[in-house]
C-alpha cells in the first residue's frame, strides 16, 4: 500500500507530524491486557446486572432491607418490651411517646409491631427453607429415579396437591399444638424452642408436612429437563459418575430455580401465618405476629382503628415487597421465562 | 374420554378418602378426646358419654363407622357448641349463606377480571395496562382481613354508607363480596393478560389479520376464546380461595355462614364440627377441581385426553 492510498483511507491530506517522542513502549500491564481474554461474566454477575436494571425489584429489595432493620434492630432501640404493660398508658392514640399508640393493656404497639414483623419474617423464611429442603430432595429423587418410582412419587404429590391445604393446616395445627407444648416444656433439651412457643413450631411442622408439594414439582421438572440436556450426555460420555453429575451439573443448574421458589414461598408462608393468627390459631400469647396484632386490633376497631392499621400496612408491604422481588429475581435468573 | 373420566374421578375419590383419613386420625390423636373441654366429668359420666358416641370402641372400628357414616351423608354430631346437633344439619343451615356470597364473589371476579385482563393485554405498556398491573399486584398481596377491615373502617364506620355486619339487605353484600373477589379478580386479570398476549402473538391471529378480518372479530372471536382456557383451570383453586377466604370475611362481617361456624368451632375447640366441615369443604373443592378439569379438556380439543 502506498502512502497516498493510506492517506485517502484515513481521510487525511497529510500525515500528522509525529516524532519518536510521541510513542512509548507498552507497559507490562498493557501487554497483559491484550493477551488475556476479557473476564467471563458469570451467571450470578449477569443475573445481578439484570436485577439491578429492574427498578421495581430493587425498590422491593431496599424495602425488604428496611423491614429487616425495623424488625431485628428496632426492638432494641425501643424503651419498652413487647410484653411490658405500661400503667397509665392504656388505650393511647399515636403520639410522641408511643408512635403507634398502645393497646388496652398499655403495651406499646410500635415495639409490638416490630416484634410481630420479626416473627412473621422468621416464620416466612424458616418455613420457606423447610419447604425447599423437603421439596428439593423429593423432587430431585423423583426426577432422577424416573420410571415406576417417579410415577408413584408423583401420584402422591397429586393427591397431596388436591387436598384443601389450608383446612388441613388448621386441623393439624390445632391438634399438635397442645402435645407439642407439653413436649417442649418437659425437657431442658428443648430450651431454645420454648422461647419460640409451641404455636410457631407447630406452624413449621405443618408447613413441612403439607407445603413442599409445589417445590417438589418445580424441582422435578427442572431435573427432568436438565437430564435431557446434551452437556449431561457429554458428562456421562466422559465418564463422570452419578455423584459428580448431581453435585457438579444438576444442582448448580437448579440453584436459580431453588432461590426463586424460596423467595416466592416466603410471602405465601407469611400470608398463611397471618390468616391462621387472624383466626386465633397462630402464634401463642403473649408473642405477637402481624396477623395476631391485626386480629387483636379488630376488637375495638371503631374506636381505635390505628391498632389495626399499622400492622395491616406492614404486612401488606412485606408480602408485596417479597412478591415483587421474587418476580424480579425470577426474571433475572431465568430471562427465558420473562413475559 | 371415558378412560380419562374414570381415572380422574378415581383420583378424586382417593383424594377425598385421604383427606377424610388424615382429618379423622389427626382429630383422634388429641389427648383426652373430644370431651377435654368439659368441666371434669365424673368417670361414670364420661364412660356413658363415650359409650353413647361409640368412642369406647377401638380406633379402627370408629374409623370404619365414621367412613361409612360419611358415605351416607352422616358427619357425626357436635359435642361442644350445640349438644347432639347433627353436623349435617348445621351444614344444611349455614352453607347456603356462604354459597350465596361465594357465588356472587366468583361471578364478580370473572366478570371484572376477564375484561380487565383483556384491556391490559390490548393496551400493552400503555397507561391502562400499567394501572391494571399495579392494582392487580396489590390486590393479590393484601391479605383478605386487611381489605375487609379497611373497607369496614372507610365505608361502614366513617362514611356510614354501607352496613358493617349481617346480610339483611342487598347493600350488606357489597363489602363482603368486594373483599372476597379482590384477590381472585386480580389473579384472573393477570392470568388473562399473559394468556391474551400469548394468543395474540400466534400465527393464526396474524393470518386472520392478514386476511383482512375485522379487528373486533379477530380479538373477540379468535383471540378471546382461546385465551380463556387458562382461566378455566384457575376456577377450581379460585373457588377454594373464595370459600376459605369466607372464614375471615364471615368472621369480620358477622355473617351466619359455614365459615363463621368453622371459626367458632376452632375457638371453642369443637373437634367434630371441625372434622365434619373440613371433610365437607374438601369434598366441594375436590368436586370443583374435577369439574374444571373435565370442562378444560372438553373446551380445548388440542389437549390429549390420556396425557
Amino acid at each position: 500500500m502506498d502512502k497516498q492510498s493510506i492517506l485517502r483511507k484515513l481521510n487525511l491530506n497529510s500525515l500528522p507530524d509525529l516524532s519518536e517522542q510521541d510513542f512509548e513502549p507498552a507497559s507490562a500491564a498493557e501487554k497483559e491486557q491484550i493477551t488475556t481474554m476479557a473476564e467471563a461474566v458469570s451467571y450470578w454477575k449477569d443475573a445481578w446486572r439484570r436485577l439491578k436494571k429492574n427498578k421495581i425489584a430493587m425498590i422491593a429489595l431496599v424495602i425488604i432491607g428496611c423491614l429487616l432493620i425495623f424488625a431485628i434492630i428496632g426492638p432494641y432501640l425501643s424503651p419498652y418490651t413487647y410484653s411490658q404493660q405500661i400503667r397509665g398508658d392504656e388505650n393511647m392514640f399515636p403520639c410522641m411517646k408511643h408512635p403507634f399508640g398502645t393497646d388496652k393493656l398499655g403495651r406499646d404497639l410500635l415495639v409490638r409491631t416490630m416484634i410481630g414483623t420479626r416473627i412473621s419474617l422468621l416464620i416466612g423464611i424458616v418455613s420457606a427453607v423447610i419447604v425447599l429442603v423437603i421439596g428439593a430432595v423429593y423432587g430431585a429423587v423423583s426426577g432422577l429415579a424416573g420410571g415406576m418410582t417417579d410415577n408413584i412419587m408423583m401420584r402422591i404429590v397429586d393427591i397431596l396437591n388436591a387436598l384443601p391445604t389450608i383446612l388441613m393446616v388448621i386441623a393439624i395445627k390445632m391438634v399438635i399444638e397442645e402435645p407439642l407444648n407439653t413436649l417442649i416444656n418437659s425437657s431442658e433439651i428443648f430450651k431454645p424452642l420454648q422461647a419460640l412457643g409451641s404455636g410457631i413450631i407447630a406452624i413449621f411442622i405443618v408447613y413441612g408436612l403439607l407445603y413442599w408439594v409445589g417445590a417438589a414439582r418445580i424441582i422435578r421438572g427442572q431435573v427432568l429437563q436438565l437430564k435431557e440436556m446434551e452437556y449431561i450426555n457429554a458428562a456421562i460420555a466422559l465418564g463422570s459418575n452419578k455423584n459428580r453429575l448431581i453435585m457438579k451439573h444438576l444442582l448448580p443448574n437448579c440453584v436459580g430455580q431453588l432461590i426463586v421458589t424460596t423467595m416466592l414461598q416466603i410471602p405465601s408462608a407469611i400470608f398463611t401465618e397471618a390468616f391462621l393468627s387472624f383466626l386465633g390459631i397462630g402464634v401463642s400469647m403473649p408473642m405477637a405476629s402481624l396477623g395476631s396484632l391485626c386480629s387483636d386490633g379488630l376488637n375495638g376497631i371503631i374506636s381505635y382503628p390505628y391498632r389495626e392499621i399499622f400492622p395491616a400496612v406492614v404486612i401488606s408491604i412485606i408480602i408485596l415487597a417479597f412478591n415483587l422481588f421474587g418476580d424480579g429475581l425470577r426474571d433475572a435468573l431465568d430471562p427465558r421465562l420473562k413475559k | 374420554m371415558l378412560k380419562y373420566l374414570v381415572k380422574r374421578i378415581g383420583t378424586a375419590v382417593v383424594t377425598l378418602f385421604v383427606a377424610a383419613t388424615i382429618t379423622f386420625f389427626v382429630m383422634n390423636l388429641v389427648p383426652g378426646g373430644p370431651f377435654l373441654s368439659e368441666k371434669a366429668p365424673t368417670a361414670a359420666a364420661k364412660a356413658a358419654m363415650e359409650a353413647k358416641y361409640g368412642l369406647d370402641k377401638p380406633l379402627m372400628v370408629q374409623y370404619g363407622r365414621y367412613l361409612s357414616g360419611l358415605v351416607r351423608g352422616d358427619f357425626g354430631v357436635s359435642y361442644v357448641q350445640a349438644k347432639n346437633k347433627p353436623i349435617i344439619d348445621i351444614i344444611k343451615q349455614s352453607f347456603p349463606v356462604s354459597a350465596k356470597i361465594g357465588s356472587v364473589a366468583v361471578l364478580v371476579s370473572v366478570l371484572i377480571g376477564i375484561p380487565l385482563g383483556c384491556l391490559s393485554a390490548l393496551r400493552r405498556e400503555k397507561w391502562q395496562d400499567n394501572v391494571i398491573r399495579v392494582v392487580s399486584t396489590v390486590g393479590i398481596a393484601v391479605p383478605g382481613f386487611v381489605v375487609a377491615t379497611s373497607l369496614m373502617i372507610v365505608f361502614a364506620v366513617k362514611l356510614k354508607l354501607l352496613p358493617s355486619s349481617g346480610l339483611s339487605t342487598a347493600a350488606s353484600y357489597v363489602l363482603p363480596v368486594i373483599t372476597l373477589s379482590l384477590s381472585p379478580c386480580s389473579y384472573i386479570a393477570r392470568l388473562m393478560r399473559s394468556s391474551m398476549l400469548d394468543v395474540i402473538g400466534q400465527d393464526y391471529i396474524r393470518t386472520a389479520r392478514a386476511k383482512g378480518m375485522d379487528e373486533f372479530v379477530t380479538t373477540f372471536k379468535h383471540a378471546l376464546r382461546n385465551s380463556l382456557i387458562p382461566v378455566i383451570t384457575y376456577m377450581g383453586p379460585m373457588i377454594a380461595n373464595v370459600l376459605t377466604g369466607g372464614f375471615v370475611v364471615e368472621k369480620i362481617f358477622n355473617i351466619p355462614g359455614l365459615g363463621r361456624y368453622f371459626v367458632k368451632s376452632i375457638e371453642s375447640r369443637d373437634y367434630t364440627i371441625i372434622m365434619g366441615t373440613t371433610i365437607f369443604y374438601a369434598a366441594i373443592l375436590i368436586l370443583m377441581t374435577l369439574i374444571c378439569d373435565i370442562v378444560y379438556k372438553l373446551v380445548d380439543p388440542r389437549i390429549k385426553l390420556d396425557a
